[in-house]
């Protein structure tokens, strides 16, 4: 081959994912940026141009304030709680226990099943009186309660409904890494007399924490992107206390129709990714154990 | 061979161009329309049954109707639609979306398309109530379809148990606080009454707030009294129910699970839309009534339901169509049945003298109690920004529910917020 | 006892313990499903007055079936995922064979613009995306849904790391039998890459399976929604729920989906872990 046309072809082979990456990705970030720059039109009024309009009125917006704070303690609740469990999950499966057939499937299913379903099953659960959770908190003599009707439980339920799906999704990737651990690393650590205890926290969990970042950086991006619950469960209520920045914006855009200001919101998420991505990176990169 | 060869050729042309011209001869208007559901029971199934009886009887309209979820789902995919450049003829959509429909101009008035004075006629006979959600600035926009008022649901078995007369469900606010007290019973396993603060928490509210004679708007959909004297007060009663007298569980309350609350019999009393009446009808294991809601200084309670938009994007032929589809799913004979199938209010009196559901009428008193709430109703509560000033009034009213801030407090930025919205209309 | 006997004796109470933590955890995970299932097949009463022994029904699976057309929903959501694969391995097997072995002017910093949709994915940008397929005419379209996906950030990364990891000598080997750029691709690396095409494609069909935001507002009728939205919308609160009908209506969802991981369990897991693997 002529080296100069591996340009050429090089292009060309690129060609068709560019153009895809550049309409719905790239084209879009920009776009939403312009956008967040005009104020929502209509026939009567059309959209005009207003600067820093929009943002100025984000910052004043409560339910904006309340949505990031909301995410943070999703994001909070969710993401130790299940790269834990997925850990122990991990572990637990790596060991030639009975029946570990079963245990894997067990703790990966949810995974399969879509946010949709398992909202679905969960609203079923959580219902007050009648449904799952407050039957057999009954029968062993407590009171039920409106696990999604009051503000000061709804967001920790939705936690331990998001945990359920999760956990056994880091757990695989927990899992790889376990099976690729070298098998003289624990033997040596019994020869000289380490408890487990011990072995896990200073070998294995360090070893671990190539999969821990990978597993960070899928987990904190699911906490921004999963909102499919909300449609089901609450939609973002009682009075805000489980609404998610992406409803937000989906509420915005389209129960209001005010694309302006849910591009000005969409600005502030992608502000957020980015700052995610680049913190990880950069600080969590510093403290990876390497082979 | 070869000469029956083209003879045939000759033959499959022929008949292609004859069937073309039959085609285009009998060339159908065609009709999509979206429509929501928003109570129980099979209602797509009847709905499609409603369309394909219109279809049989004009063979020259076909009607694709669309299911497209709640009333915030439908009005959200016909504009969606509309704005992606597909068919949407017509849809029934929410009454109280006509102020956000107009801004975009996305409708036609119903007065720009009746041509006779039968037709106009037409326009004037359902209930003027259920028109006011309908009508604005001098002009009708929609026509009402799946229409309702709240009712109150009552365990007639559950008030025998307790001492109280099954015939005379409370018809005061003093009256239910009394009757919800004996109802409740002490080991939780049941409530006196329900009143359901999500999903539309606003519209119970107008009910309330009605019953203590203050109206949340104004006609003109630009003025909102959400921190009204009156207002209120109906709010701290909402709340009192369940954090002082304790008939009714705190916080808030599921509108979703309340029907099946009210048949599980985890509460003696419901308040709800009249389009469950029919589902039940079917499902209660238990002697039950309907009354209108109780009273405080005067009795009241907003209408609800969805309306007939016809959309500005459409051809005239495509409105001769709808407006016959239109007329076809709300003359009275169809209002009245689709009224007995499913609960909503027959949308004219015409429909309540078919012979059919006088008798249904008859022989099941509590069809007609959303009818003969008709003189205290007003209209649902409708603005312009209708989406976000209803959410507003619906984050204030759950604020309260679940005791984050006390009625005045939360009415307070609910009208703070919606005056800030407004104001560029007025 | 020797020490040596304490510690076999410790390590076995150890195992027994975990055993006996690892099965109560599975059963605590997998009982929120398995109560679905059981709901799904019995009558309305038994949900919420819990029996059993209940007897078996199929009238909540038919009501579901009455009340939304699922078997529609999940042709679509069928024809969605297998024409979105197809797309997927098509663009990205370009894509990634350009990276991989041609070192083209400006291909780091191409590589490091196609990375930036790991971080944002076509759902975090619906706004603009959706006005963006309005005005190709693509709303209300099974393409429409797939188009944001097709190029898939993570399928050419996957795969660039295949071909990257290819013995040159086999591309020699093949082009002294005279095989072209293109003869190269389909009989080189294509092939040794089958394992990560397998991976990869597993665990698109699942995440697409399961898509429900986007979907839900690129599809307005019956005949392009997948299964996902036609649950959400189902599940609609308005309505009043019947959580029979409603299990019965999730279990329709998901059936598929999850009886091709049950039966092949072992390649689903495999495909995740090999994913994950950098």
């Amino acid at each position: 081959m002529n080296p100069a046309m591996r340009h050429v072809y090089g292009w060309l082979l690129l060609t068709p994912a560019a153009i895809l990456l550049l309409a719905f990705t790239h084209f879009p970030t920009v776009a939403t940026l312009f956008e967040s720059t005009f104020s929502k039109g209509n026939i009567v009024r059309p959209s005009r141009f207003i600067g820093t309009g929009n943002y100025e009125a984000m910052m004043a917006d409560p339910i904006f304030w309340k949505v990031l704070v909301n995410n943070f303690w999703f994001a909070v609740g969710t993401i130790p709680a299940s790269i834990a469990l997925a850990i122990a999950m991990a572990l637990l499966v790596n060991r030639a226990l009975p029946g570990r057939p079963f245990l894997r499937l067990a703790y990966f299913t949810p995974t399969i099943l879509p946010m949709i379903a398992v909202a679905n099953i969960w609203l079923f659960f959580y219902s007050p009186d009648i449904g799952l959770i407050d039957q057999v908190l009954s029968a062993f003599g407590f009171s039920g309660h409106n696990w999604l009707g009051d503000p000061s439980t709804v967001l920790p339920a939705i936690i331990v409904m998001t945990v359920w799906k999760e956990a056994g999704f880091f757990m695989i990737f927990y899992l790889a890494a376990l099976q690729n651990l070298s098998p003289e690393l624990e033997e040596a650590a019994r020869l000289e007399g380490a408890s487990r205890w011990y072995f896990f926290w200073r070998v294995v969990f360090p070893l671990l924490m190539p999969t821990t970042l990978f597993v960070l950086i899928n987990a904190v991006l699911n906490s921004f992107k999963l909102v499919d619950h909300l449609f089901v469960l609450t939609k973002g209520g009682p009075d805000n206390a489980s609404n998610l920045l992406l409803y937000y914006i989906y509420e915005n855009a389209f129960s209001y129709f005010d694309t302006n200001y849910a591009a000005t919101l969409t600005v502030v998420l992608l502000v957020l990714l980015a700052l995610m991505s680049l913190v990880q990176f950069f600080l969590l990169d510093r403290r990876v154990h390497y082979r | 061979m070869l000469l029956k060869a083209k003879r045939t050729l000759v033959q499959l042309v022929a008949a292609t161009c004859l069937s073309l011209t039959a085609v285009i001869a009998h060339a159908k208007t065609e009709l999509t329309m979206y429509y929501p559901v928003a109570v129980g029971g099979p209602l797509t199934k009847i709905v499609d049954g409603l369309v394909a009886d219109f279809m049989k009887a004009n063979p020259d309209i076909d009607v694709k109707a669309i299911y497209a979820g709640n009333y915030n789902d439908a009005r959200v995919k016909a504009l969606a639609a509309l704005n992606a450049g597909q068919p949407a003829q017509l849809s029934v959509m929410f009454s109280i979306d006509i102020y956000e429909l107009i801004e975009q101009d996305a409708i036609v008035a119903f007065d720009d398309i009746v041509s006779t004075d039968e037709e106009r006629a037409w326009l004037n006979s359902f209930y003027s109530t259920l028109m006011e959600n309908g009508r604005t600035a001098g002009k009708t926009w929609g026509i009402p379809f799946q229409r309702s008022t709240i009712v109150m649901y009552y365990n007639k078995d559950a008030f025998r148990a307790a001492g109280l007369d099954p015939e005379s469900p409370p018809a005061t606010w003093e009256e239910l606080v009394a009757a919800g007290k004996k109802l409740t019973k002490a080991d939780g396993s049941q409530w006196g009454a329900m009143i359901p603060s999500t999903g539309y928490p606003y519209w119970m509210f107008g009910a309330l707030a009605m019953q203590n004679d203050q109206v949340l708007m104004n006609n003109a959909g630009d003025t909102t009294y959400f921190d009204a004297p009156a207002t209120v007060e109906a709010l701290q009663f909402w709340k009192d129910l369940g954090s002082k007298h304790k008939i009714m569980p705190e916080g808030t309350i599921e509108w979703g699970t309340l029907r099946k609350n009210f048949l599980e019999e985890k509460t003696a009393i419901m308040w709800h839309s009249t389009g469950n009446l029919t589902t039940v009808k079917k499902n209660a294991k238990f002697d039950f009534g309907v009354a209108m809601l109780p009273a405080n200084k005067r009795r009241g309670t907003p209408t609800g339901g969805g309306n007939f938009y016809i959309f500005k994007k459409t051809s005239p032929e495509e409105r001769v169509a709808a407006m016959k589809l239109i007329k076809f799913m709300t003359n009275p004979e169809r209002s009245g049945e689709w009224s007995m199938k499913t609960g909503y209010m027959g949308v004219s009196p015409a429909a309540y003298e078919t012979a059919k559901l006088q008798e249904y009428v008859k022989g099941f008193p509590y069809a007609a109690v959303a009818r003969d709430q008709l003189e205290f109703a007003t209209a649902e509560l409708s603005t312009f920004q209708t989406g976000r000033v209803r959410k507003a009034l619906d984050d204030a009213l759950q604020a309260a529910l679940t005791g984050a801030k006390t009625p005045a407090d939360a009415l307070g930025d609910a009208q703070a917020e919606a005056v800030r919205l407004l104001k560029p209309y007025q | 006892m020797s020490d040596l006997a304490i510690r076999r004796r410790y390590s076995a109470i150890s195992t027994s313990l975990e055993t006996v933590a690892a099965w109560v955890l599975a059963i605590l995970w997998i009982s929120p499903l398995l109560y679905a299932v059981w709901a799904a097949f019995h009558a309305s009463e038994y949900a919420i007055n819990f029996e059993l022994f209940a007897p078996l029904t199929l009238i909540n699976f038919q009501e579901a079936l009455e009340q939304a057309p699922f078997l529609r929903y999940g042709f679509n959501t069928f024809v969605l995922v297998t024409m979105l694969l197809i797309s997927q391995l098509f663009v990205c097997t370009l894509a990634a064979y350009a990276f991989a072995r041609f070192n083209f002017a400006g291909s780091s910093v191409a590589f490091a613009l196609v990375l930036v949709q790991l971080m944002i994915a076509p759902e975090i940008l619906i706004v603009e995306n959706y006005s963006t397929l309005a005005k190709l005419g693509f709303i209300d379209t099974i393409t429409g849904i797939g188009l944001p996906y097709m190029a898939s950030a993570f399928g050419i990364f996957l795969l660039r790391q295949a071909f990257k990891s290819t013995p040159k000598e086999l591309e020699e080997a093949a082009r002294l039998e005279g095989c072209g750029l293109w003869g190269v691709l389909w009989r080189v690396y294509v092939p040794l890459a089958r394992p990560t095409y397998l991976a990869y494609g597993l665990v698109s069909i699942s995440h697409h399976w399961n898509n429900f935001l986007w979907p839900l507002v690129v599809t307005n009728s019956v005949e392009t929604r997948p299964l996902t939205v036609g649950l959400g919308v189902f599940g609609a609160p308005e309505s009043g729920v019947d959580w029979s009908i409603i299990s019965a209506a999730t279990l329709l969802s998901v059936a598929p989906l999850l009886v091709a991981f049950l039966l092949f369990q072992r390649q689903f897991i495999q495909s995740f872990m090999r994913s994950g693997i950098k």
